[in-house]
C-alpha cells in the first residue's frame, strides 16, 4: 500500500458516517459483535478479548445533517451529543450491539441515560473512571469495574471470560500504543513529513479498524513517511490543548497548519494513547490494566489532578517535550472540562513564558477564516519575537 | 424562616471569626456533603454553591461573573463557579456581608457533578490549601453496587478521615459522629413529612420556591446539629398546623389557598429573579407540589435515612443517592412517580444554562414523562445566577401558555401540543 492509498483509505473511513466497514466486519462471520464507545478513554482490550470490535464514536463532524439530534439538546450544550443522537436515531449505529460511555463529563454521563431510554434493547454501560488521589482504592475500584464490563461483554458475545485472551488483547493494544507513539514522535521530530491531517485520519481509522489491521496500515504509513525527504518550512511549532472530546473539523486542523503552524502535539483522539506505558501481560490482566490507568495515564482535563502544582506545570512540560514554540488552546464550545481548565493551564503557560492563543470551535464549524487569521498572526508573532 | 435566618447569620459570624478563634473551615459541596463528619471534628462547613446562590439572590452575581470572565473564564461554563471565583477575587465578602475565611481543607465530594472537580482545582490554585477527594460512583445502572459502596467507605476511612484529623489536629470521634447522625435521621423524618404534606389539597407548602427554604439548613451546614433538629421540628409543627387549617403556602402573591394548578418541577430555580419567578407562578394560582431540586442534597423522601449504626456506610449511601447522582431513567421514574403521587396537573422543567449535570438530557426527560403520564410538560430556560439568561417576558409567556394548555386539557379539549 502506498502512502497515498493509505491516506485515501483512512479518509474514506473517516467520511463514512454509516460505519460500513464495521457493518462489513460484523457481517463477515456469524455471531460477530461490535461495541461502540464515546470519548475519551475506554478499555478496548476488554472488548477485543470478548471477540468484539471496539468502535470509537466521535460525533458526526461537519458532514452530518442534524435532523433529530437538536430536539434532544438545548442550544447551550456542546455539539457532540446531538450528533451522536443523530447517528443513533438515523440507524447509522445499528451495527453496534452495545455502547460504552466513559466519564468524560456530565454530558456524556447523561447521554448514557439517553441511550438507555432510546436504545433499551442494547447493552449500555457508563464507565465511571477512577478519580482522586487514593491510588490503591482507585485501582481496586477500577479493577472491579473492568471485571464487570468483561463479564457483561462476554455474556453478550457468548464467550467465556478468559484471562489468557485478555492478555493477548493487551499485548495487541500495547503494540497499537507503541505505533501511535511512534507516529506522534515522527510528527514531532519531522512535522514536515507527517502532516497533522494525515496523522489525524490515521488515528481516526484506528478507532474503527480491527487493531490487527490498524497495525498493518499504521506501520506501512510510518515506513513510508520515513522515506519522505520533504523540506521543512519556516513554521512555528505548536501544541493543541483542549480538543480531547468533540473533535475539531478536519478543515480546522488543515487550516492551522496552512496558517504556518506545525502541530507537534495534540489532544485529538486522546484515548488511543492515554495509557503512557505498556500494560504488563503477566499477572492479573484486570489489575494490570487498571493499574496502567490509575498510575500512568496521561494528564488530561478529564481526570482530577491531585498534584497541586500539576496544572501549572502541564503546558510547559508538554511544550518542552514537543519542542513547541507555543500553545493553542482549542476547545469545543460549552465544554466544561476544557474551558474550566483553560485559565489554570494558561496561567501556567504565561508564567513559563510559553506563548498561547485560545479559541472555541464546534465539530460542525464551517468557516475557518477567523482561525486562519488568528493562527497566522500567532505564528508570525512567534517567529518575530521568538518562542522558546 | 426567622429561625433559619438567625442560624445562618450565626454560622457566618462564626465563619468570619474563624481565623481568630482557630476553628477550622472545610469547603465542600451540597450533594454528598459530609456535614456530620466535618462537624464531629469541630470544623465548620462552608458551601460555595450556597454562597453563589445567595450572591444571585442579593444581585451580586452579575459583578462576580464579570470579574471571573475578565480573568479568562469562558462565558460558556457553569456560572456558580464563576460567581464564586469572582467573589474570591474581590475580597471574599460572603452573602451576609461578612468576610469569608480561607479554607483549611477543600473536601471535594465528587457527587453527581463533573464540574465540582474543576471548581475545587480552581479554588486550590486560589488558596493553596490541602484538598481531599471522595469519588462517589454514579448510578449508571440505577444502583450503587456493594463494591462501589465499599470503595466509598474505604476512601472515607483511609483518605477523608485522616485528612480531617490532620487539618483539625483531632482524632476521629465516632461517638460524636454517631450522635449527629441520629439527629440527622430525625431531621430527615421531619423534612419528609413537610415535603409530603403537599399531597394534601390545598397543599400547605410550595415544594420548589418555598422548598428551597425548607431544605436550606439540612442541605448546608446544619444537618446533624441541635439547632438543625430544632428548626425541622418547628417547621414540621408549623406546616402541620397550616395543613390542619387548610391554608396554602405564603407566596409573593400572598397566601395561596386557591390552588388552580398543582405542578411538579424539575431543575434548579433561577436565583437572580427568584421572587419575580415565583410570583409568575403564584399570580396564576400555581403551586409546586413536588420538585427534584429539593432532592439534590439527599433523596430522603425515597426512604433514605442516615443510620448511626453504620456511620461510614450510611455516609456512602447518602452520597450515592443524591438526585444528580441518579441516572436519567431514574430521574424520569422519580418525576413520573411525583406526578402520580402528588396528583399533579402538570410538570415543568426549568432548564438552566449553567448546569450540564441537570440540563443535558432534560428534553428527553420531558418526552418520556409526557409519554408515561399522558400529561404535556412545559419547558422554560434560564440560569442560576447569571441574570443575562433570565428573560422575564419570555418565561412568563411560556408559563402562561403552558398553564392555558393545562386549562384546555382540564376542560377536555387537550390538544397534542407541546409547550416548548
Ligand atoms: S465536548 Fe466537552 S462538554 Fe461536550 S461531551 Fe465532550 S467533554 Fe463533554
Ligand atoms: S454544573 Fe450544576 S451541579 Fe455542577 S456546580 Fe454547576 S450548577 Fe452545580
Amino acid at each position: 500500500m502506498t502512502r497515498t492509498e493509505i491516506v485515501a483509505q483512512c479518509r474514506a473511513l473517516y467520511e463514512d458516517l454509516d460505519f460500513a466497514s464495521v457493518r462489513a466486519w460484523v457481517a463477515a462471520e456469524p455471531g460477530r459483535k461490535a461495541i461502540g464507545y464515546l470519548p475519551v478513554y475506554a478499555p478496548r482490550e476488554i472488548i477485543h478479548a470478548c471477540g468484539c470490535l471496539p468502535v470509537g464514536v466521535h460525533g458526526g463532524g461537519d458532514q452530518l445533517e442534524i435532523i433529530r439530534g437538536d430536539a434532544y439538546y438545548q442550544s447551550y450544550i456542546c455539539h457532540l451529543p446531538r450528533s451522536v443522537v443523530e447517528l443513533g436515531l438515523s440507524g447509522r449505529l445499528d451495527s453496534l450491539s452495545g455502547m460504552l460511555f466513559p466519564s468524560t463529563c456530565d454530558v456524556i454521563r447523561n447521554l448514557s441515560g439517553v441511550w438507555q431510554v432510546l436504545k433499551s434493547d442494547l447493552y449500555v454501560r457508563y464507565l465511571d473512571l477512577p478519580q482522586g488521589g487514593d491510588r490503591a482504592a482507585m485501582g481496586a475500584f477500577w479493577t472491579e469495574e473492568l471485571r464487570i464490563l468483561h463479564r457483561d461483554l462476554a455474556r453478550l458475545a457468548g464467550v467465556e471470560v478468559d484471562a489468557e485472551r485478555l492478555r493477548a488483547s493487551i499485548a495487541l493494544y500495547n503494540a497499537v500504543r507503541t505505533l501511535v507513539r511512534a507516529l506522534y514522535a515522527a510528527r514531532r521530530d519531522r512535522p514536515e513529513r507527517v502532516p497533522s491531517e494525515e496523522l489525524y485520519l490515521l488515528c481516526r481509522a484506528g478507532e474503527v479498524l480491527p487493531p490487527e489491521e490498524f497495525l498493518v496500515v499504521g506501520r506501512a504509513y510510518l515506513a513510508a513517511v520515513e522515506q519522505d525527504d520533504v523540506q521543512a518550512r519556516d513554521n512555528s511549532r505548536v501544541v493543541i490543548v483542549g480538543a480531547f472530546c468533540e473533535q475539531p473539523p478536519l478543515g480546522l486542523i488543515k487550516t492551522l497548519e496552512r496558517a504556518g503552524c506545525y502541530i507537534v502535539d495534540d489532544d485529538f483522539v486522546l484515548g488511543n494513547r492515554i495509557l503512557t506505558r505498556d500494560v504488563p501481560t503477566t499477572g492479573d490482566p484486570w489489575v494490570e490494566l487498571a493499574g496502567a490507568l490509575v498510575n500512568d495515564a496521561m494528564k488530561s482535563s478529564i481526570f482530577y489532578e491531585d498534584d497541586p502544582t500539576g496544572k501549572r506545570r502541564l503546558v510547559k512540560e508538554r511544550a518542552e517535550a514537543a519542542r513547541a514554540d507555543g500553545v493553542i488552546f482549542a476547545a469545543p464550545s460549552f465544554c466544561d472540562p476544557a474551558l474550566l481548565d483553560r485559565p489554570m493551564l494558561r496561567a501556567g503557560a504565561d508564567a513559563a513564558g510559553v506563548p498561547s492563543i485560545s479559541f472555541k470551535y464546534a465539530e460542525n464549524t464551517g468557516q475557518f477564516q477567523q482561525f486562519r487569521e488568528q493562527a497566522g498572526t500567532f505564528s508570525d508573532a512567534i517567529k518575530l519575537w521568538g518562542g522558546r | 424562616m426567622l429561625l433559619q435566618k438567625e442560624m445562618i447569620g450565626a454560622h457566618f459570624d462564626r465563619l468570619e471569626r474563624a481565623p481568630e478563634t482557630g476553628e477550622k473551615v472545610v469547603y465542600t459541596f451540597v450533594p454528598g456533603n459530609l456535614t456530620e463528619l466535618i462537624r464531629s471534628f469541630g470544623a465548620l462547613p462552608l458551601l460555595p454553591e450556597i454562597n453563589a446562590l445567595q450572591s444571585g439572590m442579593r444581585q451580586k452575581s452579575r459583578g462576580y461573573i464579570a470579574e471571573a470572565e475578565k480573568l479568562g473564564h469562558s462565558e460558556d461554563v457553569c456560572t456558580y463557579v464563576k460567581c464564586d471565583i469572582g467573589m474570591a477575587k474581590t475580597g471574599n465578602i460572603g452573602p451576609t456581608g461578612t468576610r469569608l475565611p480561607k479554607p483549611d481543607l477543600l473536601l471535594l465530594s465528587y457527587t453527581g457533578c463533573y464540574t465540582f472537580m474543576k471548581w475545587f482545582e480552581l479554588l486550590r490554585e486560589e488558596y493553596d490549601c490541602p484538598t481531599v477527594f471522595l469519588h462517589v460512583p454514579y448510578q449508571g445502572d440505577g444502583e450503587i453496587t456493594p463494591e462501589q459502596r465499599e470503595y466509598m467507605v474505604r476512601q472515607l476511612r483511609d483518605t477523608v478521615i485522616p485528612a480531617l484529623e490532620q487539618v483539625t489536629g483531632r482524632r476521629y470521634d465516632e461517638d460524636r459522629f454517631k450522635e449527629a447522625l441520629r439527629r440527622s435521621g430525625r431531621m430527615e423524618d421531619d423534612l419528609v413529612r413537610v415535603l409530603q404534606s403537599a399531597k394534601r389539597r390545598p397543599s400547605p407548602i410550595d415544594s420548589y420556591f418555598g422548598g428551597v427554604y425548607y431544605i436550606g439548613p439540612i442541605f448546608s451546614s446544619f444537618r446533624g446539629t441541635p439547632e438543625g433538629e430544632e428548626y425541622y421540628r418547628t417547621l414540621r409543627e408549623e406546616v402541620d398546623e397550616r395543613a390542619a387549617l387548610g391554608w396554602g403556602p405564603e407566596t409573593p402573591s400572598g397566601r395561596l389557598d386557591r390552588q388552580k394548578y398543582r405542578l411538579v418541577v424539575e431543575g434548579p430555580p433561577n436565583w437572580t429573579s427568584f421572587n419575580d419567578f415565583w410570583k409568575m407562578f403564584s399570580d396564576e394560582g400555581a403551586c409546586v407540589v413536588a420538585s427534584t431540586y429539593t432532592k439534590v442534597g439527599g433523596t430522603y423522601d425515597l426512604g433514605f435515612r442516615h443510620d448511626a449504626g453504620d456511620p461510614l456506610g450510611t455516609s456512602a449511601d447518602y452520597c450515592g443517592g443524591c438526585y444528580t447522582n441518579r441516572n436519567l431513567p431514574g430521574r424520569i421514574d422519580m418525576l413520573v412517580d411525583y406526578v402520580r403521587e402528588y396528583a399533579a396537573d402538570g410538570f415543568l422543567i426549568n432548564s438552566v444554562k449553567s448546569c450540564n449535570s441537570f440540563s443535558a438530557g432534560q428534553l428527553l426527560i420531558l418526552r418520556e414523562v409526557e409519554k408515561r403520564t399522558g400529561i404535556p410538560g412545559g419547558f422554560i430556560e434560564s440560569d442560576l445566577v447569571d441574570p443575562r439568561y433570565f428573560s422575564a417576558a419570555n418565561i412568563k409567556n411560556r408559563l402562561e401558555s403552558y398553564l392555558q394548555m393545562i386549562d384546555a386539557r382540564k376542560a377536555g379539549a387537550a390538544g397534542e401540543v407541546h409547550a416548548k
